[in-house]
């Protein structure tokens, strides 16, 4: 199973195991990730399971659909490498991502 | 203030659950008035997942959010309640044996014999940005709604966003304000196009200004505002004069005044009785996701069965001398005549 490290704002890291074609915001939430709060179960209409992608990672996660982009405008100290988890799947290719919270989700 | 409005049962949240207990009342010959602070009635499913599909309607193979909420507002039409959207229950006061009285926060006031919570996660409240150091500003310099337009009068206004809402306000307030300024995070608008071209057309005029980047600073006193700092995408940092803003970063959802009303609760919960759904106040009742008792299930189904048992309980208090007769939509010709069928 791929592995995917979420290091939180306050430094907690932890690495799991993440299922082939579940949502980085589903492994997250499996694992008791608490910074991810996904307020609407990865409708991509909520803003809250935003994540800043590991520079090493930008490009294999690929680049925000234009609805996630949009969506993005409701999250709070975007940068060019935020991403919705919600709307990035886990495959082979991103086995070993690295992905920070943000400070704040929106509540 | 105006006047007080009358009536059975008033019922805080229009979600699926608030919707269907209109329903269970109605064929129990009780009237209700229905308050939802979103503008819109679906609750979660309508704000949260409109194009999502549901699975487990009893019944109902697959519908989405949005498509619930229609069919709900469908099946309750019979029983024309009123809506009042846009408007947050602030508090219950019990004035009689049971009576109680429900504010709004716009001063709307109820009397109803009985009030039934279906509150869900909490009413959707603005998203607060995380600006270190707003909270003293909020309310007296940042505004998550605008309230009174001559507010904003001849001051320099900063509005904070790129949708809809923070565009509608831009075109609104541009011609009163000292001047106003437009924040959003990247030059990409996800408004209406013809706000974005009217938007656009001001600050091309120069009467306007439009900045791409985000608010990382304030700066003020005693909840006044004066300037705000501005982080721009290569990262320069600039100072904007302004003495109000309005951040429009959407929507979350908070548990809100239910903690206020003298309910017993657990983890932000309200407890109930499983026979009754009510609450420990007479008169008052939880259904839906905002209640809690040993074995609860937040699942939209489980909120109609409690909305049926609430609705006889209910039935005691609003017509205290009818005999309550168990009857089938099915066979009842006095039922059936309620939904307008027979
Ligand atoms: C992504 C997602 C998927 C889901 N999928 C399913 C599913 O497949 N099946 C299922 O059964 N359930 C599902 N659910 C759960 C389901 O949506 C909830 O159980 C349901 O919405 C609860 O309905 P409700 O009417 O109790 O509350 P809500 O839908 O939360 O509505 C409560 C309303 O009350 C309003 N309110 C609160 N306080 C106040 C106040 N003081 N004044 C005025 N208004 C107030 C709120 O603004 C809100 O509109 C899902 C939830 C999410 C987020
Ligand atoms: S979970 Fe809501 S946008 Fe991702």
């Amino acid at each position: 199973m791929p592995k995917v490290t979420f290091i939180e704002h306050d430094g907690t890291v932890h690495t799991v195991e993440a299922e082939l074609g579940a949502t980085v915001m589903e492994t997250a939430l499996r694992n008791d990730v608490s910074s991810i709060v996904a307020e609407c179960g990865g409708g991509c209409t909520c803003a809250t399971c935003h994540v800043y992608v590991d520079e090493a990672w930008v490009e294999k996660a690929g680049a925000p659909s234009p609805q996630e982009e949009t969506e993005l405008d409701a999250a709070f100290d975007v940068r060019p490498n935020s991403r919705l988890s919600c709307q990035i799947k886990v495959t082979e290719d991103l086995d070993g991502l690295v992905v920070r919270t943000p400070s704040y989700q929106g509540r | 203030m105006s006047e007080t409005i009358k009536t059975d049962v008033v019922i805080i949240g229009a979600g699926p659950v608030g919707l269907f207990a209109v329903f269970e009342l109605g064929l129990l010959d009780i009237k209700t008035h229905l308050v939802d602070i979103l503008d819109k009635v679906g609750g979660q499913c309508a704000e949260l997942y409109p194009e999502k599909p549901i699975y487990d309607i009893p019944g109902i193979p697959i519908i989405t959010g949005n498509g619930l909420s229609e069919a709900l507002m469908e099946q309750i039409k019979p029983f024309h309640p009123t809506f009042h959207l846009g408007e947050m229950v602030t508090t219950i006061e019990n004035i009689g044996d049971p009576l109680y009285r429900v504010t709004t926060d716009t001063g709307k006031t109820f009397e109803c014999k009985s009030v039934v919570i279906a509150a869900g996660g909490g009413s959707f409240q603005p998203k607060r940005p995380p600006i270190v150091g707003i909270e003293p500003y909020e309310d007296k310099s940042v505004f998550y709604a605008v309230r009174k337009m001559e507010n904003f009068r001849g001051k320099d206004v900063m509005i904070v966003g790129g949708g809809d809402s923070a565009l509608d306000w831009t075109l609104n307030l541009q011609p009163i304000a000292k001047r106003l300024t437009l924040v959003h995070r990247r030059d990409d608008f996800r408004g209406a196009p013809d706000s974005v071209n009217k938007m656009r057309a001001l600050v091309a005029a120069g009467s306007m200004d439009l900045r791409i980047g985000q608010v990382t600073d304030l700066e003020g006193s005693d909840g006044q505002l004066t300037a705000a700092s501005i982080k721009d995408k290569d990262g320069t940092v600039s100072r904007v004069a302004c003495d109000a803003m309005l951040p429009f970063f959407g929507l979350t959802m908070k548990l809100g005044p239910v903690s206020d009303w003298g309910l017993e609760m657990e983890d932000e919960l309200v407890k109930v009785d499983v026979s009754t759904f009510e609450t420990n106040r007479h008169g008052i009742f939880a259904i839906g996701d905002i209640n809690t008792y040993p074995g609860k299930l937040k699942l939209i189904l489980s909120g109609f069965h409690e909305g049926a048992l609430m609705a006889q309980r209910v039935h005691h208090y609003v017509h205290p001398q009818k005999r309550l007769v168990f009857q089938y939509t099915t066979s009842s010709t006095s039922l059936q005549k309620k939904l307008g069928v027979a």
